[in-house]
């Protein structure tokens, strides 16, 4: 066994382990850190593939600030374990239905012969240009509608999202700091001339 | 000797000598973050027309090893509605991105631990998980104000995080790669430190330092701390060597934002200037720089306010940075970049 065959196990039960953590935990702030975990070993995986852009994106893009805000919501959160149990037996059956057709589906396109061919003819990544330019040549050059297409998705996402939560408070203490700077010491302080009680 | 222990490792062997170098780079910066402490303490002495530590040691140099030895003989208290496990993985997390970011930094041409060839993206990936040391550490404490300090570090780290990206990938603008030894290696040229990105990237440079400040959490952007307001922040049950290793990562980040600050937009180990010979001196003569202007910012602002904190990031920092990355864009087109001044940098 070489040395990369130990990583690969390492990385692969941690991502199973991490995996199930997520599901099985029943703290809502562990589970999170359990995908942050996942999300890691992840793009360790993908390193080993020689995929560094998009491991080392999984890394700064999920990891680095997703997750982030995903936990500053679920701490904020007092979530209720009870009362998200309720009704478990009942929808049990619903559940299950959806991910054995889910499984199922999994298998067949895993299986099947199209996908152990999938990048058989594809070229690899040339020795003397970095695969992050590489990327980005494709990116720019053979998918630039693709891209600009779902760059435009998110932006109208971005916008949506804002406009749904946008409302002005009334009790608002907000501050203009441009009028704050241009105050002078004549609006804030009145001087007033008058005898002290010495000269009385 | 050296064909002999890599026999006895046998498949292991790359993994041991990487181990090897990673503790010939991490020693030194152990003892950097212990007499950065002292540093800081003399420096903020001096300026405010003090001493600073001159009890232990001649001239207080023993000070940072009295620190060490009494943090090390304190009891690390947990609390008791603490979360056990979470509480004493706060500090390591928050040390590991502040020590792994090392991996990449090149000292000179041939002395680099990895010379990966994203290690731009690298460093940018590693140091955006600091923030989940603070944020655990918050949570696991189970008290009110440790939380509130984890709430606004993680707001503060997020949002400073979008515009030392931007100035980075001005950067990368400016030498065509994310390896970090290419970068330095274009900015290397007659004109010595005039060739340098700190005079086309000035802005960006500005804006990078800030945010590096505010990014470790260090004054005048220390609201996750904020003493005076929530007591010690998201390290307020922390005691001993747990409350210790927080402190080792917020000096080994300020080391490294210096780090980055020297490569990036003041040619790493280049001279300034062309008959003296480049070296890693050069590298540690301007990390000091940085380093004297964090201590310099500490000793000289006070603290923002948190909601003027969020301003400075998002209203100014940013739009400033995708302003400059629009020059530069400009600037490095075709008829603009062989005209007589441009030439020096847009090459």
């Amino acid at each position: 066994m070489d040395f990369t065959t130990v990583i690969f196990s390492a990385f692969a039960l941690t991502l199973l382990g991490a995996g199930m953590g997520v599901i099985l935990s029943r703290n809502p702030v562990h589970a999170a850190l359990f995908l942050v975990l996942a999300f890691f070993t992840g793009a360790g995986l993908w390193m080993m593939l020689e995929a560094e852009f998009l491991a080392i994106t999984l890394v700064l893009v999920y990891v680095g600030a997703v997750m982030v805000l995903f936990l500053f919501v679920v701490m904020m959160l007092n979530v209720d374990l009870d009362r998200l149990r309720e009704g478990f037996w009942q929808h049990l059956p619903l559940g299950a239905g959806v991910a054995l057709i889910m499984v199922a589906e999994m298998v067949l396109v895993v299986s099947s012969k199209q996908f152990s061919k999938l990048g058989a003819d594809l070229q690899p990544a040339s020795e003397t240009v970095s695969n992050t330019r590489d990327l980005g040549m494709q990116l720019y050059t053979h998918y630039v509608y693709p891209f600009e297409l779902a760059s435009v998705i998110l932006l109208v996402a971005i916008v949506a999202a804002i406009a749904l939560t946008l409302r002005k408070r009334k009790d608002s203490k907000h501050l203009d700091p441009a009028q704050q700077v241009l105050v002078k010491a004549s609006d804030r302080l009145r001087i007033v001339s008058m005898r002290s009680e010495g000269d009385q | 000797m050296m064909l002999m222990l890599q026999d006895f490792f046998g498949p292991f062997w790359p993994a041991v000598w990487a181990l090897v170098k990673i503790v010939v780079i991490v020693m030194p910066m152990m003892g950097a973050v212990a007499y950065l402490t002292l540093a800081e303490r003399k420096v903020i002495g001096y300026m405010q027309i003090r001493i600073g530590p001159n009890r232990v040691g001649p001239l207080g140099l023993l000070q940072p090893i009295a620190d060490a030895i009494k943090l090390l003989m304190k009891e690390i208290v947990v609390p008791a509605g603490a979360d056990k496990f979470l509480f004493l993985l706060g500090p390591v997390l928050s040390i590991m991105p502040a020590l792994a970011a090392w991996a990449v930094i090149p000292f000179t041409p041939e002395l680099v631990l990895s010379n990966v060839d994203a290690s731009l993206l690298y460093i940018m990936a590693i140091t955006s998980m600091g923030v989940y040391g603070v944020v655990i550490a918050g949570w696991a404490s189970n008290s009110k104000y440790a939380f509130l300090g984890a709430m606004r570090s993680a707001a503060q780290i997020v949002s400073y995080e979008i515009a030392m990206g931007f100035a980075l990938v001005t950067v990368l603008m400016m030498s065509h790669s994310l390896n970090l030894l290419e970068i330095v290696k274009a900015q290397q040229g007659p004109l010595g430190f005039l060739q340098w990105n700190w005079i086309p990237l000035f802005p960006m440079f500005v804006v990078y330092v800030i945010a590096g400040t505010a990014e470790t959490n260090r004054a005048p952007f220390d609201v996750a701390e904020g003493e005076s307001e929530i007591v010690a922040g998201f390290h307020v049950e922390y005691s001993g060597m747990t409350f210790a290793i927080f402190f080792l990562a917020e000096y080994a980040n300020m080391i490294l934002i210096s780090a980055l600050t020297s490569i990036m937009f003041m040619g790493g180990w280049l001279s300034p200037v062309g008959f003296l010979p480049d070296g890693m001196l050069w590298l540690f003569a301007k990390m000091s720089f940085v380093l004297f202007l964090f201590l310099w910012f500490r000793a000289t602002f006070p603290r923002y306010r948190y909601d003027q904190i969020m301003r400075l990031g998002w209203k100014v920092l940013i739009p400033v940075t995708l302003v400059w990355l629009v020059v530069v864009g400009i600037l490095m087109q075709e008829p603009l970049r062989g005209l007589p001044v441009l030439n020096i940098w847009f090459h």
